[in-house]
């Protein structure tokens, strides 16, 4: 051990410039998010809860053509349908288990009518599992109350389609 | 009547002392929290009340309601006799502590010596604790932490005896008088340092922390505790920290003195300036638990052993030599 070394130790020097820094640091800017008050910017092709949309006049934008069912790796989709009275297919049945559902988006992807999306809300925990298993009705009302925002996100991702 | 009245008289200056301590250990949580978050540059408990001052009592809510789980092969009586140890011997110190001239609960002649024994028992709840769980990592952590406080004491002990040479007396308000002239921070710097890294040890604070240390240890002697238990736990020992720190600013910092005699410091209360240097200390403990990396156990060994104590001794015979060369010995 070295002259240096046991100044060094004996005054503590180490410690003090440890000590220095620290009190720094303290006044410094947070890095972290205040979160449920402050959230962190989300790319328009976030992946998060699905919806479906419908077009401005009120139909629903799904045509049941099951490209999202046969899509789905975790086969977490089922999709029943007939055709109406003006001779359109529609679904009757739309659900997706988000329990089953990895998060993906081949369903988005595959869709021709741009009905199923994956919205930028990730905060839908539930405390039950049955809570988690969507219907169509649940996911045409996450389409109407994210509409403005889903439209957007579409239309800022577009160019890179 | 009138033993009825001298009881409550009594109850009622304990109560003066004991609710403003249990109250600034709440505030003394949130402010290690919150210290130790904004060196690591992130924000702490801030949602519960104003910059999350309540965040302690929500914690104790929280506790309160949870369940208490005692181990089937434990020691039932002497499980749940540790935290109550604990934090009663961490409470029962600050009977001695003066806060003023006037404003102590017992103005004993060994203060220090009480307040001396009171934390060496301190070990015992511990040690209750770690061996009743009747489990590996608690057993670990309170043999550690035995030999621990047990090392440290001896150099605290040593460190004090320089003090009480240059008072002449164990009573903590003469002590705090004593420094009039000048604060004993000055002409025992080296001892107040080593006394304030061996508090640091003697409460089981980072860097020394290793009764409980996390990643050996689970939570050393805490391990099996749960619920109200567990905040008792919890209670005491940031209890200790806080009297450890109240012990420093008596012993070196001039206790309720204001740091020049002048006019304007005469007009804050005593009380206040006891409460700031406790403060002080505390800044610094919570701002090292931030920076230290914890200590092997070898290392705290030997600092104890083979430096402080050895260290402080050969102060004692300085200081002893000094006062006597130069006439300067206390007389009582």
């Amino acid at each position: 051990m070295n002259i240096f070394r046991i100044f060094k130790t004996v005054f503590l020097i180490d410690f003090l410039t440890g000590l220095w820094i620290a009190i720094k640091e303290l006044f410094k800017p947070k890095k972290t998010l205040n979160y449920p008050f402050e959230k962190g910017k989300i790319s328009p092709r976030y992946r998060g809860e699905h919806a479906l949309r419908r077009y401005s006049n009120g139909e629903e934008r799904c045509i049941a053509c099951k490209l999202c069912e046969a899509v789905c790796p975790a086969q977490a989709i089922t999709i029943e349908s007939t055709a109406r009275e003006d001779g359109s297919r529609k679904t009757t049945r739309y659900d997706i288990d988000m329990l089953k559902c990895i998060y993906c988006g081949l369903c988005e992807e595959s869709c021709p009518v741009d009905a199923i999306v994956q919205g930028p809300n990730f905060e839908f925990a539930t405390h039950t599992r049955e809570e988690l298993y969507y219907n169509k009705e649940k996911l045409l009302e996450n389409g109407d109350r994210w509409e403005n925002v889903l439209a957007a996100n579409i239309k800022a991702d577009n160019p890179y389609r | 009547m009138e033993y009825l009245i001298l009881l409550f008289s009594e109850i009622y200056k304990i109560l003066y002392v004991l609710i403003p301590v249990l109250v600034s250990v709440a505030m003394i949580v949130w402010l290690d929290r919150r210290i130790w978050a904004f060196v690591q540059k992130r924000r702490g408990p801030n949602v519960v009340g104003p910059f999350g001052l309540f965040q302690t009592l929500a914690d104790a809510l929280k506790y309160i309601f949870k369940e208490i789980i005692i181990p089937a092969s434990s020691n039932k009586i002497i499980f749940i006799l540790a935290p109550i140890v604990t934090m009663t011997l961490a409470l029962i110190a600050w009977a001695v502590i003066p806060f003023s001239e006037d404003y102590v609960l017992a103005d004993i002649n060994v203060g220090i010596l009480y307040i001396f024994a009171i934390s060496s028992l301190g070990v015992y709840g511990i040690i209750m604790g770690g061996w009743a769980s009747n489990s590996k990592y608690p057993f670990l952590g309170s043999i550690r932490s035995a030999a621990q406080m047990v090392s440290y004491e001896v150099s605290i002990g040593v460190i004090i005896i320089n003090v009480l040479l240059c008072v002449g007396s164990l009573n903590l308000s003469d002590i705090v008088l004593a420094q009039e002239k000048i604060w004993f921070v000055i002409p025992l710097f080296p001892m107040f340092v080593i006394f304030f890294i061996s508090s640091l040890a003697e409460t089981n604070r980072p860097p020394f922390d290793l009764p409980e240390a996390e990643a050996e240890l689970v939570a050393g002697y805490q391990t099996e505790y749960s619920g109200m238990m567990y905040a008792m736990f919890w209670l005491g020992e940031y209890a200790n920290i806080l009297l450890m720190c109240a012990l420093g600013s008596i012993l070196f910092l001039g206790g309720w003195l204001a740091p020049i005699d002048t006019p304007l410091f005469e007009m804050v209360p005593p009380p206040v300036w006891l409460i700031f240097k406790i403060l002080f200390l505390f800044v610094l403990f919570a701002l090292i638990k931030a920076i230290v990396p914890r200590y092997r156990y070898d290392q705290l060994m030997r600092l104890g052993w083979k430096v402080f104590l050895p260290f402080s001794l050969i102060w004692v015979v300085l200081t002893s030599g000094y006062l006597l060369y130069f006439d300067l010995l206390p007389v009582y």
